[in-house]
């Protein structure tokens, strides 16, 4: 065992034990030290992205090739310890608010952050298969963390079976796929298929089932039934954390597969993930338009764009990888940004959801109405906001790989998604004002607000740095 | 060979029909019954192969604890499977055309469905471990080469359990509890009293 990089998974091993000694802490201490925890949690998201700072980001397998750590799992375990402490920070008040504070809540975070950072960076089907369920499992939990409420529990009985069935469409798939190359490791799947004449239809029938059950997990349409449900049904806080952090460690995961193992059967999964984005795009700007409810109208956001990501993933080139990266990157941002002003409405003790909860936002909230409206103009793609520059380079990786069908598509669904985006901002500033919110925004809800829209607005200054190491990430795919 | 054979076809056709039952029996604890003979007959099938382990574990787990449990669930709740099956009289329709289809595209499939060519490129663990028994097998891999899986089983087992508790347990204040220390620690002084009573005045 000369080669058991132990060091490379401190980060993981780190937040594993922390995880542990605060569900020790918890029982101990009971419900009142939820809070504590919460803070206690963000500060150790903060230390493993110090330790995945520190550590070599040079390519390395690890533990039998079970794992790999690359540039490019490096980039998106930080993606994914960003947004957790984000949304760890949002929720520590929502939590009192619902009268739902348990000491459980931060562990179950944590440890489906364990389950994301392993997926990332995993190179064998069977270490993808047990960290996607560590990940799920613990989503499922949170989507039931409002024991009483009833939505809460459809939401998450929902997801569950949906989950379920996703996970055994992957098992199947990974099967067909062990049966066809004889092997679960990334690399020898890739070196069977290269050897091969012609890759046989059962190898193709198990990828496609992989490749659905992994669309299922990052809810791009047709497999994404369950996101509106889920995501309305949900604790706000719960909702704010399915829609900024498991997608990247989804895509990832996606990402990893297409160009590592399944790398020669490009052309065929190529026409899945075509026919995917396009519904995405189409679904997600069409059935948003009808929408009432903020955190529905962020569900069907969310599948559109999933769409524009998997556009620069069939783009196929490091810098179509390297545009769904920056991407990823912009859209956690954005969202974490809505959600932290989501968290704050609330009138008379009760959280609002309605967009027109909304209106005359302008008058009672003046810097909360611009910020809002600079997210919204960033999401829908409108320059100079970040927004625009993210969905400018997953085209242009699109038109230099010759996909102008996919990018006019992807162009025409951004501006029919405009029109629901903008729509909030017309009701914050034309309706009727109606009452104040509930009590000053809390800091750390300024906090993250403040960041958003400062990287928001100020990306356009200095897009190089982040595009730059997104691009060096990405390349790593294609060695 | 023929006795193989035999008991291949045997223990084959009894758990085929045995899972046919599980589906098709009215009475759901009928269900559970066969789904035990099912599960046994594949314990057997197992055996044949020479994955001991797997049969016995099979056989241990989902004999001994799941089916029990399922038994003793569908026993427990009063569900009336006549209504359920109403419901489904009325999908029968669409059912069978989702069915069709998919049958149509298998048979696409099995019309140029190539078997797997020899594989060459993995060792058989077979080969490795000729001669040792199947737990032993499992033993000398399953902490070395397949230690990261199964370390990451033991936090999905940990969630699990995290996630049980969290979703069901409810403190309920006011439930009386037995404290054993403190009914030992009872003396016949604190708790009885011996009052004098004169005759004809009542306590």
């Amino acid at each position: 065992m000369e080669n058991l990089n132990i060091m490379t998974l401190l980060p993981e091993i780190f937040l594993a034990i922390t995880a542990m000694g605060f569900l020790i802490a918890g029982v101990m201490q009971g419900n009142k030290s939820t809070d504590v925890l919460c803070w206690s949690s963000c500060l150790s998201f903060v230390i493993a992205a110090a330790l995945l700072l520190r550590i070599d980001w040079d390519t390395q397998y690890l533990l039998n090739n079970m794992l790999v750590s690359d540039k490019f799992s490096m980039m998106l375990k930080l993606f994914i310890v960003v947004g957790l402490t984000a949304t760890t920070a949002l929720s520590v008040r929502y939590l009192y608010f619902e009268r739902i504070a348990r000491f459980e809540y931060p562990v179950l975070i944590i440890f489906s952050g364990i389950g994301m950072m392993f997926m990332v960076s995993a190179n064998n089907l069977l270490s993808l298969y047990m960290a996607l369920e560590l990940q799920s499992l613990s989503l499922y939990v949170l989507a039931a963390f409002h024991r009483n409420s009833l939505r809460s529990g459809e939401a998450a009985a929902k997801y569950f079976i949906l989950g379920a069935l996703a996970s055994g469409m992957l098992l199947f798939g990974i099967s067909l796929i062990y049966g066809f190359t004889g092997s679960l490791d990334y690399q020898i799947i890739a070196s069977s298929l290269k050897n091969a004449e012609l890759i046989a239809p059962g190898f193709t029938i198990g990828m496609v089932f992989v490749i659905a059950a992994l669309v299922f997990k990052v809810s791009a349409a047709p497999f994404h039934m369950w996101t509106p449900d889920v995501y309305q049904g949900a604790p706000t806080s719960v909702t704010a954390f399915f829609a900024i952090v498991p997608k990247v460690a989804a895509l990832g995961v996606l990402i990893r597969l297409l160009f590592e193992p399944f790398a020669m059967a490009e052309s065929q999964w190529t026409q899945i993930l075509y026919f995917v984005s396009i519904f995405s795009l189409l679904f997600g700007s069409f059935a948003a338009i009808a929408q009432s409810n903020i955190k529905r109208l962020i569900a069907y956001s969310s599948i559109g764009n999933m769409g524009y990501a998997l556009i620069g993933i069939i783009a196929a080139t490091p810098q179509g990888i390297g545009a769904v990266l920056l991407f990823l990157f912009i859209y956690m941002v954005m969202t974490a940004g809505t959600f932290s002003i989501l968290l704050y409405m609330r009138r008379d003790g009760i959280s609002l959801e309605r967009i027109s909860d909304l209106s005359g936002l302008s008058k009672t909230h003046p810097v909360l109405a611009y910020s809002m409206a600079a997210l919204m103009f960033s999401m829908s793609g409108i320059p100079p906001f970040a927004g625009f520059l993210s969905k400018l380079f997953i085209f242009n990786a699109a038109v230099a790989s010759g996909h102008f069908v996919l990018a006019v598509i992807g162009v025409l669904a951004s501006v029919v998604a405009a029109y629901y985006y903008i729509r909030i901002i017309k009701v914050m500033f034309f309706d009727e004002p109606e009452d104040e919110f509930d009590g000053n925004m809390s800091l750390e809800k300024r906090l993250v607000l403040l960041f958003s829209i400062i990287f928001v607005v100020g990306f356009i200054f200095k897009p190089n740095a982040l595009l730059d190491s997104a691009m060096s990430s990405a390349k790593v795919l294609f060695m | 060979m023929v006795v193989q054979a035999f008991a291949f076809y045997l223990f084959a056709g009894i758990l085929v029909t045995s899972a046919l039952m599980v589906i098709t029996a009215r009475n759901p604890v009928h269900s559970v019954l066969f789904l035990i003979l099912a599960f046994f007959n594949a314990a057997g099938l197992f055996v044949m192969l020479g994955a001991e382990f797997i049969a016995m574990i099979l056989v241990i787990v989902y004999v001994g604890a799941v089916a029990v449990l399922f038994l003793f669930v569908v026993m427990m709740l009063d569900i009336n499977f006549k209504d359920l099956r109403k419901g489904a009289m009325h999908y029968i329709p669409i059912g069978i055309i989702i069915g069709g289809i998919l049958l149509f595209e298998l048979s696409m499939i099995y019309s140029y469905w190539q078997f797997a060519p020899t594989i060459s490129n993995i060792d058989l663990p077979t080969d490795q471990f000729a001669d040792v028994s199947n737990a032993q097998a499992l033993g000398l891999v399953l902490y070395t080469d397949y230690v990261f899986p199964f370390q990451v089983a033991g936090l999905i087992l940990f969630v699990a359990m995290v996630g049980a508790i969290v979703l069901t347990l409810r403190v309920r204040p006011g439930v009386k509890k037995q404290n054993i220390s403190e009914q030992q620690a009872r003396k016949a002084s604190d708790v009885l009293e011996i009052k004098k009573v004169t005759t004809g005045t009542g306590v």
